[in-house]
């Protein structure tokens, strides 16, 4: 755990985001859709970079960077006010999707885009899990 | 819990369109003006079982919704699985417009979402004397696209859990979890590359921009209702549409997303119930 400035977005999300494990794995519904995925892949939370490894459809390992030469197949970028508001447990028209997000530039999905969209509903639902958090 | 049964009726129509033989599925009921409903990409017209059911509509109205065909229970036409499928703005005019000569319909009013929204806007450029009122939800000219359709078509990616999973995002944060899903299993039961096959009307063959100039609504009323969270038809591209067409009525739906009819119906009542109202004391403007 990162917080050491309550209230900065950033140490905000962060908080929040490295609770996702926990969130995910104790979601059995969620790993039975998610049970055909084993892949690595990267989120950016404003500065922060993380690790995300996936096995079976539960989040194995949360690594926080900087790592080096570390391998994954896709990335997904957003500013730290941004997954805030995604977060929020009813978000703001616009920041209720992945993709609403992308669709204004606030938000990137890149490199093998193959299990992001195999596993798509699966993987919204991992990054939208912090909103159970608020919503608590 | 008691047994009953709703007053939907489903029958088939046979229908010759662009020269091939159709067998479409279609449900109604109610009684009174006909309200033609047209179902978004890649689902079919259950979408609109709550208005069906709903008797502030059907004592007035008498609701139809037919199933494209390739969607539903409307099967392909014969030679199907030689070709790829792929919606065009000058087909999906003469479905309906067959569709309606084939049930003599008097001048129904046609309420379209999405595609079927998108779909009103050519009858109001090129066919308004044939209808009585046109309401376009999830309509606009044009939007911007925000994912490549490649994608909903690939042997290596189920087709249904991935157009579900992309169109999830349409939905209302606040929609009720039973309409939510159900609105989802329409999108895992479509047939392959079908939503993929409608966008190309939506994306490439429906642009629209140039044309909505045209639109007059003296000759026949056009509504148009976006709902708050579709970031793939927004409000503001409703809000610009409407903004090019003198006499057309835009309501951004609160709380609403790309379904309103089926994502949250009882919502959507409140915003449809004084549309229909409206458009049952309009006289029937342009009539030859």
């Amino acid at each position: 755990m990162t917080v050491n400035n309550v209230g900065d977005p950033q140490c905000v999300a962060e908080e929040r985001f490295e609770r996702i494990p926990e969130l995910v794995n104790g979601d059995d519904n969620l790993i039975r859709r998610g049970r055909r995925l084993t892949s690595e892949f990267l989120v950016v939370v404003g500065g922060a970079t993380y690790h995300l490894t996936v096995s079976d459809g539960r989040l194995v390992r949360l690594e926080r960077g900087p790592m080096l030469m570390r391998s994954w197949r896709f990335a997904i970028r957003a500013e730290a006010p941004f997954w805030l508001r995604f977060w929020e447990p009813v978000p703001e028209a616009g920041y209720h999707d992945l993709f609403a997000l992308s669709k204004q530039g606030l938000l990137t999905i890149e490199g093998d885009l193959f299990p992001f969209m195999a596993n798509l509903q699966y993987v919204k639902d991992v990054l939208a899990a912090p909103r159970k958090i608020l919503e608590a | 819990m008691t047994a009953h049964v709703e007053p939907i009726m489903g029958r088939y129509i046979h229908l010759d369109i662009q020269g091939r033989s159709h067998r479409i599925y279609f449900e109604e009921a109610g009684e009174g003006i006909p309200l033609v409903c047209l179902h978004t990409a890649g689902a079919d017209g259950r979408q609109f079982r709550h208005l069906m059911t709903d008797p502030a509509v059907t004592e007035h109205y008498r609701v139809i919704a037919f199933d494209l065909p390739w969607h539903g229970k409307s099967y392909p036409p014969d030679g199907w699985q030689n070709e790829e499928y792929r919606l065009t703005t000058d087909l999906y005019t003469q479905t309906i417009r067959a569709f309606c000569a084939g049930l003599e319909l008097d001048r129904p009013v046609i309420m379209g979402c999405s595609i079927g929204g998108r779909i009103v806007l050519n009858l109001a450029i090129h066919h308004p004397r044939e209808f009585r009122a046109l309401i376009g939800l999830e309509s606009a000219d044009f939007q911007t696209p925000w994912y490549d359709t490649d994608w909903l078509h690939r042997s290596d990616v189920h087709g249904g859990e991935v157009c579900a999973a992309l169109v999830s995002g349409l939905i209302g944060p606040c929609s009720p979890e039973s309409s939510r899903h159900e609105t989802l299993w329409q999108y895992m039961q479509g047939g392959p590359g079908i939503f993929k096959g409608d966008l190309y009307f939506y994306r490439v063959d429906g642009d629209l921009r140039d044309q909505v100039d045209a639109i007059d609504t003296t000759l026949c009323p056009l509504h148009l209702l976006t709902g708050e969270y579709d970031f793939s038809c927004t409000p503001a591209d409703t809000l610009r549409t409407a903004g090019r067409i003198p006499g057309a009525e835009a309501t951004v739906m609160k709380g609403l997303g790309h379904f309103p009819m089926s994502e949250d119906p009882a919502a959507f009542r409140h915003y449809i119930l004084p549309v229909l109202e409206q458009l049952r004391g309009t006289p029937m403007k342009g009539r030859l």
